[in-house]
């Protein structure tokens, strides 16, 4: 059994991707760099859908239409994330989100 | 020799270094002290990300990954990073705590959904069909599936103003030299 036919590898690498980008998320302060960490941990995601698409599912075009979903969702994501990041560093001069607290009472 | 030139050895040998590119490019989009060199690798990251999709089997959403998340998404994010706060800047350092904080979260949800995929047995449909055609593809996209297409759609739609909207906050004159 070779390794890249196995779904097992597959299940591992995406936990994998996803644990470094739950890390990004927790430890970067930089907005843009947590945007990173989340498209770390949507490929993961997109990584599993594949794998379960290609070794279990009854019809192999529902998982890649899932992915390309994903994919779709994550563009209009970044896209929204990336004017509100460029906003607030118009309005507070600073991407870090310990000093961007405007909202602190 | 020509045993080590097989196409199943020289397929996992490629698959061993699209998997180490992978894991790489995540390390260096996380890990890196300078933002630009996050977004690099981000990309390393999903090059490997979408060689990973053509050993699924479908080159075509390994092509779209491609287009999409290295030629759309990096390329946005280099956009904010120039727009956002100058590299020449003297940055704060890190604070201790907080990584081992955060290496211990990501530990914890990495060790439990490990044990948990170890622990599952997954079953196979019973009867599996082998129709991997883009052609098949679209025609889900058009029939079962069209009301998700039609939303997607307008979700990038509504995206696309609201972020223009939204970056246009602020920018009349004089509003930058605040």
């Amino acid at each position: 059994m070779l390794l890249f036919d196995q779904l097992q590898t597959y299940l591992y690498l995406a936990l994998v991707l996803f644990a470094i980008g739950l890390y990004g998320v927790l430890a970067r302060r930089n907005l843009i760099a947590v945007l990173i960490s989340v498209e770390l941990m949507l490929n993961a995601a997109s990584i599993n859908f594949m794998a379960f698409n290609r070794f279990l599912a009854p019809h192999p075009a529902v998982g890649q239409i899932f992915t390309l979903f994903i994919m779709a969702v994550a563009a209009a994501e970044a896209a929204i994330a990336l004017s509100i990041i460029i906003a607030v560093y118009r309005k507070l001069q600073t991407v870090n989100i310990d000093q961007a607290t405007e909202l602190r009472g | 020799m020509s045993a080590w030139l097989s196409p199943q050895h020289l397929a996992a040998a490629a698959f061993v270094l699209v998997v180490a590119l992978t894991i790489l490019g995540a390390v260096i989009a996380v890990a890196a002290r300078k933002i630009f060199h996050n977004v690099l690798g981000l990309a390393l990251a999903l090059f490997g990300v979408s060689g990973l999709f053509v050993y699924l089997n479908s080159p075509f959403v390994a092509l779209m990954e491609i287009l999409i998340y290295v030629g759309a998404i990096c390329i946005a994010i280099c956009f904010a990073v120039m727009l956002s706060e100058p590299q020449y800047l003297p940055r704060p350092p890190r604070n201790p705590l907080k990584i081992q904080a955060a290496l211990a979260g990501a530990l914890a949800v990495f060790i439990f959904l490990g044990m948990l995929l170890k622990k599952t047995t997954w079953v196979p449909a019973p009867e599996r069909s082998s129709d991997w055609s883009v052609i098949t593809l679209g025609h889900y996209l058009l029939t079962t599936y069209s009301l998700i297409f039609e939303l997607i759609s307008l979700l990038l739609l509504v995206a696309m103003l609201g972020a223009m909207v939204t970056a246009r906050g602020g920018r009349s004159r004089g509003a930058l030299k605040r």
